[in-house]
């Protein structure tokens, strides 16, 4: 079991080897996500688990992949999506280019739900996502375009919930068990590694999605997101974050008018 | 991290459950009284990840108020929390709560073992973690971190129980320091104080 004076020291020496900060993670999920992958590679010393992070660099970055939590699903929350489409993108439609930012994207389906929500409003041709995460594994896998076939089912599920009414099978193609999505959609996209918590901000944007990301940080480093944030936006740009997840403990919450009870808050200073 | 670190100065009490709970739960709420020293966590099984309808019932039938949970929300004493469902909950040495959105485990997202186990850590012996009626294993080993920290560890008789499987699993790795009867659980969150 790893402690948290395991873990203070292990921040910090990742921090001296690696230059990657974890010291405003959350401690109650930090903690459990290291224990998790110290008892699955089957160590029972610390310092073993810490000299082979320190000398193996392929190491660390195979235990940055695990300790991020990165499950994602298609049109998660229906509800939230079913408002995007409803409330959000009518506005965004008078823009003529639209960007949006999507923050710790993982395997990017929330991607993927954008554009054809995008694609079904008509507004694909003149719009750009960026998606970043920390994790370059999970970059990889988004540019793929292709999720296991067996999971489409809940997702066509989740997406007819969102209001989608065409055919969502129309976006892929089936091919040895994955669903690939089509090309149109991923012209769109632009895939590149971003760190949170060191990187700045890199474009304007109309809207910025950070979805189940901040709920892996403390108060303090979400305050300095959401300033990142705050600076990365256009005026009357829209902010989205996850279902439960908030910027009422934040300076910048009097910048931002929320939409009714949606996680979604639009830019008004 | 290191700087938040001041023990809660207040006691949680956790009740998990799964099928057949939340009968239990609503047949208390009503006559609960006021539990000043104590925040009050209800970490429920859930049928779909978008379901609000448990805060909601609980909220208008709990004697004690319902505060709404987001992340990072504080807890404090005398006020009830429900874990939202689709996330994990943990706890923070500083009486925040963190929510977290990694894997189900025993096919549940909140898993009464993370919650269980989390608070242990933060709240050791001013825990009280009672788990009730289920048709999964989920508990039994948050349960036992309770008590390795020194907590109080509460199980509904399963003989008594809608749903023996979940307390009967805790009692097949751990003895409670009270096996209640249903009808002896109100009775005993009421005098915890
Ligand atoms: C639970 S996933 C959320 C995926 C998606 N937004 C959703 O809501 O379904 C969290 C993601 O945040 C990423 N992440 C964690 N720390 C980060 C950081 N410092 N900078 C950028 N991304 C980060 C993880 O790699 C992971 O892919």
């Amino acid at each position: 079991m790893v402690d948290d004076r395991h873990i203070e020291i292990l921040i910090n020496e990742v921090y001296d080897y690696y230059g990657y900060d974890f010291s405003g993670y959350s401690m109650a999920s930090f903690k459990r996500r290291v224990d998790r992958i110290y008892n699955l590679d089957g160590y029972t010393d610390f310092s073993h688990f810490l000299s082979r992070l320190r000398t193996e660099p392929h190491y660390f970055k195979h235990v940055v992949e695990e300790i991020t939590v990165n499950v994602t699903e298609m049109f998660r929350d229906p509800q939230f999506y079913s408002v995007l489409r409803k409330e959000v993108l009518p506005t965004l439609a008078t823009k003529p280019f639209i960007r949006i930012w999507h923050a710790g994207c993982s395997t990017g389906e929330e991607v993927f739900s954008m554009a054809i929500m995008l694609k079904e409003a008509n507004l694909l041709h003149k719009s750009l996502m960026y998606a970043t995460d920390i994790n370059p594994l999970v970059l990889e896998s988004a540019k793929k375009a292709m999720f296991p076939l067996r999971m489409m089912k809940q997702y066509s599920e989740n997406y007819r919930n969102s209001g989608g009414t065409q055919d969502f099978s129309q976006y892929y193609i089936a091919n040895y068990g994955y669903a690939k999505f089509d090309d149109e959609f991923t012209d769109k996209m632009v895939f590149s590694q971003h760190n949170l918590v060191s990187d700045r901000s890199f474009n304007e944007f109309d809207l910025i999605l950070c979805r189940n990301v901040l709920i892996y940080f403390d108060k303090n480093l979400q305050e300095r997101v959401l300033e990142l944030f705050d600076g990365s936006l256009s005026n009357l740009g829209y902010l989205v974050l996850g279902t439960k997840e908030t910027i009422k403990f934040s300076s910048v919450q009097h910048k931002f008018q929320q939409l009714g009870r949606e996680k979604i808050w639009r830019k008004i200073k | 991290m290191e700087k938040n670190k001041v023990t809660p100065a207040f006691k949680a009490l956790l009740i998990g459950g799964s099928a057949g709970s939340l009968e239990v739960m609503l047949s208390i709420l009503p006559a609960l009284k006021p539990l000043p020293d104590y925040a009050v966590v209800i970490v429920l099984h859930r049928k779909n990840s978008e379901d609000n309808t448990l805060e909601e019932l609980f909220t208008v039938r709990s004697a004690i108020p319902v505060n709404e949970v987001d992340d990072k929300t504080q807890l404090m004493p005398g006020y009830m929390y429900i874990a939202p469902a689709g996330y994990h909950l943990l706890f923070e040495a500083n009486g925040e709560l963190s929510l977290d959105a990694s894997e189900k485990i025993h096919y549940s997202r909140p898993s009464i073992d993370v919650a269980f186990e989390s608070a242990a850590e933060v709240f050791g012996n001013r825990l009280t973690a009672v788990l009730l009626s289920g048709a999964n294993a989920d508990g039994a080993q948050g349960l036992v971190a309770v008590k390795e920290k020194g907590g109080t560890v509460v199980v509904q008789d399963p003989l008594t129980a809608d749903m023996p499987m979940m307390p009967q699993s805790a009692l097949n790795v751990i003895t409670p320091d009270f096996l209640l009867k249903t009808r002896e659980i109100l009775p005993f969150v009421n005098n915890l104080n």
